[in-house]
């Protein structure tokens, strides 16, 4: 009994802490995610959700605490590898390859995935070349970019720049897919779209979304964890933490008082 | 055949006539400039497209110069023997010194490069058993391949000529490679790299370690050239100048350091023979396009006649590239 549960872990966290200086930003958070879940993460801006996703991509080492992904330690692997090994995020802020255009970015990630990264000559198996391209415009094409697929980065939109930024992440199969925030400075339109698109990801990829978006992430999570000052202050269902009292009280409360988004 | 295949072959005819075209003063200044376009060339894969920015490149043009010069003396004048033999130890130089210096990005990465050419120039400056000390080595034996005498400034001029065009070559492959595609990437945005997946360390160290060995070849067909090496060519002012002729030929482009290397030796040989103030009119020059061509002579000629050119993009080069190839 005990063995099946753990075949269906795919992340688990033990007791990590993460100290800047003398503040403590995680708190001993531990958190168990199984395979295929699609997990919510909100909570006050600086509440550390940021960090902590830091601490699972490697971007930052933990303080204190343990990861496992798969069942094997990842504490202190780096960040590239646990990329290579399925652990992939998106940033908070666009963090893109920004003089090149969005195919290019797109077969940087492809050509790796594809085991060509290490070729040093121009080409010499052409029609691989032409099938990694033709990838490329596949994916572009089901993401509805491919009208933009040739324009450089820095010219696009900042919600265009966001659906270039997930693609990526999509493009490198994740096992583990982590979302920071994934439609901030979206437009309606786009943020419907590209909550729809998630939703509509194989069952098989774990996520984890922090998102200012309510409807969202209700929409897409089955599974919800507030973070607070550094720890899990709830860790449940969507309906659970939607009529949480204190939930309400902590964030919607102090949105009322500040007249702004807290969440 | 292309726009750009026309220009090629007939830039390859001009540079092959030119021994039946120029004096021999003439013809020395041109293998100058090809030897430095070399170094250039192998300064600008660190450079422009992995956005490192080195100022001690001459410790490698330093020891292939050394490594050639001592081998010829001592061991024998095969010009083969003595360029690979140079190749090799600049590139283990450089993957040594590259295991220090592509830890760290930026401003500590030019330090770093600073210092360590620093230190073999004040080996080479101090070691006169070795090196010859401040005189450096001279009375260099002429290089021979096979049988052949290179001697004959002809001669010598067709050799470095093949030597350039290899390199110019082999470096355009790479640039354009998948690999070449992953340095440009981290130039652009490392953190990007990292998160797709990519060993950006290990990539910044084999591009040290490529630019370290095409250095070495320079500095080599350099001593051999000239007949002797002295210390000046380790400093760091020779690691300057190289750093200059790319950033005002255009880093980042494979004719940009050519054109560089070009550019300097000429406004030299035509200073140097007015006035001894060189490096101030080095320095105005340089200064002049940091302000108003930052992009180098290449970028603006590009921003002259095509200005929406889509410089860095490189997958559609590489797709007609490969559609041509598949149509074949
Ligand atoms: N590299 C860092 N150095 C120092 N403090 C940091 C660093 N990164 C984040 N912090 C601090 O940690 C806290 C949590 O930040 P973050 O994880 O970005 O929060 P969230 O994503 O929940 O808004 C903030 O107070 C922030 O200032
Ligand atoms: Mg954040």
């Amino acid at each position: 009994m005990r063995k099946e549960a753990e075949k269906d872990v795919i992340l688990h966290v033990e007791g990590i802490s993460k100290h800047f200086g003398g503040l403590q930003i995680i708190k001993h958070v531990s958190l168990t995610v199984k395979k295929g879940e699609r997990i919510g993460i909100i909570g006050p801006n600086g509440a550390g959700k940021t960090t902590f996703f830091n601490l699972l991509t490697g971007d930052l080492l933990p303080t204190g605490g343990k990861i496992y992904y798969k069942g094997k330690e990842i504490t202190r692997m780096p960040n590239f590898r646990r990329a290579q090994a399925g652990i992939v995020r998106t940033f908070q802020k666009n963090n893109l390859l920004n003089e090149l255009t969005v195919l290019d970015n797109l077969l940087l990630v492809l050509q790796r995935k594809r085991g060509m990264a290490n070729i040093w000559f121009k080409p010499r198996n052409a029609r691989r070349w032409l099938a990694l391209f033709e990838e490329a415009e596949h994916l572009l094409q089901t993401w509805g970019l491919a009208d933009i697929a040739n324009e450089r980065v820095k010219t696009l939109s900042y919600g265009e720049q966001r659906q270039v930024e997930i693609l990526l992440g999509i493009a490198m199969e994740p096992d583990v897919l982590l979302l920071d925030e994934p439609t901030a400075g979206m437009s309606q339109a786009e943020t419907n779209y590209i909550a729809e698109l998630l939703r509509q990801l194989p069952k098989d990829i774990t996520m984890m979304v922090i998102e200012h978006d309510l409807d969202v992430v209700f929409g897409l999570a089955e599974r919800m964890i507030v973070l607070y000052n550094g720890s899990i202050f709830i860790d449940g269902a969507p309906e659970e933490v939607r009529s949480d009292e204190r939930v309400n009280e902590i964030y919607i409360g102090k949105e009322k008082a500040a007249g702004a988004s807290y969440l | 055949m292309n726009k750009r295949m026309f220009i090629s072959a007939a830039a390859i005819l001009l540079l092959a006539a030119a021994p039946f075209l120029f004096s021999l003063f003439y013809l020395n200044l041109l293998a100058e400039i090809l030897i430095l376009a070399i170094f250039a060339l192998s300064l600008n894969v660190l450079v422009g497209y992995t956005g490192l920015v080195s100022l001690g490149h001459a410790a490698f043009f330093g020891i292939g110069a050394y490594a050639s010069a001592l081998l010829s003396k001592e061991w024998s004048p095969q010009f083969l023997v003595t360029m690979l033999a140079s190749l090799l130890i600049a590139a283990i130089a450089a993957a040594i010194i590259g295991l220090f210096c592509v830890r760290v990005n930026g401003f500590y990465f030019l330090m770093l490069t600073l210092a360590f050419s620093q230190m073999i120039y004040s080996f080479v400056h101090q070691s006169t058993t070795l090196t010859g000390g401040s005189n450096g080595l001279s009375g260099l034996p002429s290089p021979v391949f096979g049988t052949l005498d290179l001697s004959h400034p002809v001669f010598l001029y067709y050799v470095i000529l093949l030597v350039f065009i290899v390199m110019y070559i082999v470096l355009s492959l790479m640039v354009k490679s998948p690999f070449g595609h992953v340095l440009i990437g981290i130039r652009e945005n490392e953190m990007r790299m990292k998160a797709i997946g990519y060993n950006t360390t290990l990539y910044k160290y084999a591009a040290f370690i490529i630019a370290g060995a095409i250095g070495g070849v320079s500095g080599a067909l350099y001593s051999t050239f000239n007949g002797f090496v002295s210390p000046n060519d380790v400093y760091w002012t020779m690691s300057g100048s190289v750093l200059i002729m790319v950033l005002i030929g255009g880093a980042g482009t494979m004719i940009g350091p050519v054109l560089g290397a070009a550019f300097i030796v000429v406004l030299e040989t035509i200073v140097s023979s007015y006035t001894t103030m060189w490096t101030l009119i080095i320095g105005g020059v340089f200064i002049l396009f940091v302000v108003f061509i930052p992009q180098g002579i290449v970028g603006f000629g590009r921003a002259l006649t095509k200005p929406s050119a889509n410089r860095l993009s490189f997958s559609r080069k590489a797709k007609a590239l490969v559609k041509k190839e598949a149509n074949q």
